[in-house]
């Protein structure tokens, strides 16, 4: 102890005091503050990097997400619009068959029923034809034959064969 | 691999330069009797003398063909306040004197030089003498401002830090990574950052970076410093590690808080009556313990380093007999290898160590404790209380 008392140089304390202080202050503001600042600067950019890089990972993501999202959608939306075009397809064509049908039932009932009025006017004028033509045979006859009593027999007998005939 | 072989061809070629300043030593500066050294008493005498500080900057010695001691080096500047002021001379007036023979006359006075100290003369005096203790009776120790051997390593050694980190500061105004040497620096001081000062001190840490980086670059190059052959000590002087330590104490005294001094002078928590006990324990554990464990630490480590390194290279000279030149010189080269080796671990582990815990005492003083004794005892208490509802 009293030898390390004794080795105890207090001129070199003051010294060493000085040379630290001096060397303290030099360090902190030529030194280690622009290390540190410089060091703190590029891992905050680094980090901001990683942040970034992740942040656009994540961006990336996203949007193939949602650019498949919008295929799937397109794609569903152009199964829709075929499915109903086809379906309009088919009701335009069965609503044509259909009013093609209506418009020629309509028809054939309309010449039906021309061809049945025209049948039962015809029937009709052959009938009066009849009538005339057997009114006016019967006038030939009955003026010709009422002489004769048999004949007259005869004739309207003949003539009424003959109508039950027609 | 290859790095390794480096390391280990760099550590040879250490040694061997150590080896060359052990010859040198062997036969070097004894001063009291000028000559070699060659008995187990005079190696004693001379590692002895290489621990403590000098007023000159001592390479080597030798003996030329007329048989004269020649010592290669170069003076260094003494100041000193004496009785008459401040007095400078350069220190080879002394003559590599260290036994008080040689007297110095400057600015008035007179001085001598004894085993690495300077005295003043008593006026009057014409010749240093001692009492049976051999302490000097006519002559008193004056305070000693020299730019001896330690302080010019410091002067070097700051020097040095200056011109690599401020070149390293330097390099970021151009880019972000730093090349050349400077890549080396970074991650050094990023560890020392990261590592010593973050864990330790927490989230102010950055206010004590100046000091901390300062302080372990210090110790670390000022301990490498002395692995090489120029003999330097600097770290082992008590003076340098005293002052480190002090610098340590007087940060932590000023920049504790209020919940520091709180815990240090009136424990909060403990029966009334212990308090000023543990407040005298507490006072001594910060102003004395703690610094003196700084001191001594790194002193005692450097300094026995030193002292094992050189008695190991020594060998070659105190086993010549027993074991021939050739067989003495191959065990002080392996041990000697081995041993520095380890030293420039400690060398590292001693400024770490230094540094670590300069930060952990720092850090105890900055530390916000969030009141957590209350909330600990209010909890205690509900979970009592609900222990017993």
């Amino acid at each position: 102890m009293e030898q390390l008392l004794n080795d105890f140089s207090p001129g070199l304390f003051v010294m060493q005091t000085l040379i630290m202080l001096v060397l303290i202050f030099i360090m902190a503001k030529y030194a280690w503050k622009p290390i540190m600042n410089s060091v703190e600067k590029r891992e905050e950019g680094i980090k901001d990097a990683l942040d970034a890089a992740e942040a656009a990972k994540k961006e990336m993501q996203n949007v193939t997400a949602d650019s498949e999202r919008l295929l799937k959608e397109a794609r569903a939306e152009r199964d829709v619009l075929l499915k109903e075009a086809r379906d309009i397809k088919a009701s335009i064509i069965s609503e044509a068959k259909e009013q093609a049908q209506v418009e020629g039932d309509k028809m054939i009932k309309q010449a039906q029923a021309t061809i049945e009025s025209e049948k039962k006017a015809a029937v009709a004028d052959i009938k009066a034809q009849v009538a005339n033509l057997s009114v006016e045979i019967a006038e030939k006859v009955i003026k010709q034959e009422l002489s004769d009593k048999d004949k007259q027999e005869k004739l309207v007998e003949d003539m009424l064969g003959d109508i039950k005939l027609n | 691999m290859r790095v390794f072989k480096r390391s280990i061809d760099l550590a040879a070629t250490l040694f061997i330069l150590l080896f060359s300043i052990g010859v040198s030593a062997s036969s070097s500066s004894d001063e009291e009797k000028e000559g070699a050294v060659n008995t187990q008493e005079e190696v004693e005498s001379y590692i002895l003398h290489h621990i403590k500080d000098s007023h000159d900057f001592h390479l080597f010695s030798y003996t030329n063909s007329e048989g004269e001691r020649k010592h290669v080096g170069f003076p260094l500047p003494v100041i000193v306040w004496s009785s008459e002021g401040l007095v400078a001379f350069m220190s080879s007036r002394f003559h590599h004197d260290d036994s008080g023979n040689h007297i110095v006359e400057a600015g008035g006075t007179r001085f001598v030089k004894l085993h690495s100290k300077i005295y003043e003369l008593e006026s009057g005096a014409e010749e240093i003498s001692f009492d049976e203790e051999h302490h000097p009776v006519n002559a008193h120790k004056v305070l000693d401002f020299s730019i001896t051997k330690s302080v010019f390593g410091m002067l070097l050694i700051g020097v040095l830090m200056i011109v690599w980190f401020g070149g390293l500061a330097r390099q970021y105004k151009k880019k972000q990574i730093p090349t050349g040497f400077g890549r080396i620096l970074e991650p050094l001081v990023l560890y020392v950052r990261d590592e010593i000062a973050k864990p330790n001190i927490g989230h102010k840490y950055r206010q004590f970076t100046g000091y901390l980086l300062t302080v372990f670059f210090f110790i670390w190059i000022l301990n490498l410093l002395g692995l090489t052959p120029f003999g330097f000590n600097v770290t082992g002087q008590i003076a340098v590690t005293a002052a480190l330590a002090i610098f340590t104490l007087v940060i932590y005294t000023f920049k504790g808080n209020k919940d520091y001094w709180e815990h240090m002078l009136w424990m909060p928590g403990v029966p009334v009556l212990i308090r000023p006990v543990l407040a005298v324990i507490e006072l001594a554990g910060a102003f004395l313990i703690k610094p003196f464990s700084l001191l001594v630490r790194l002193f005692a480590n450097i300094s026995a380093g030193h002292i094992v390194v050189m008695s190991l290279i020594a060998i070659l000279i105190t086993m010549k007999s027993e074991l021939t030149v050739f067989g003495s010189g191959l065990l002080s080269f392996v041990l000697s290898l081995f041993i520095t080796l380890i030293e420039l671990l400690v060398a590292f582990l001693q400024a770490y160590i230094f540094t670590m815990l300069s930060a952990l005492f720092i850090g105890m003083a900055v530390a916000e404790h969030d009141h957590g004794h209350d909330h600990e005892e209010e909890d205690d208490a509900e979970e009592v209380r609900a222990d017993f509802i």
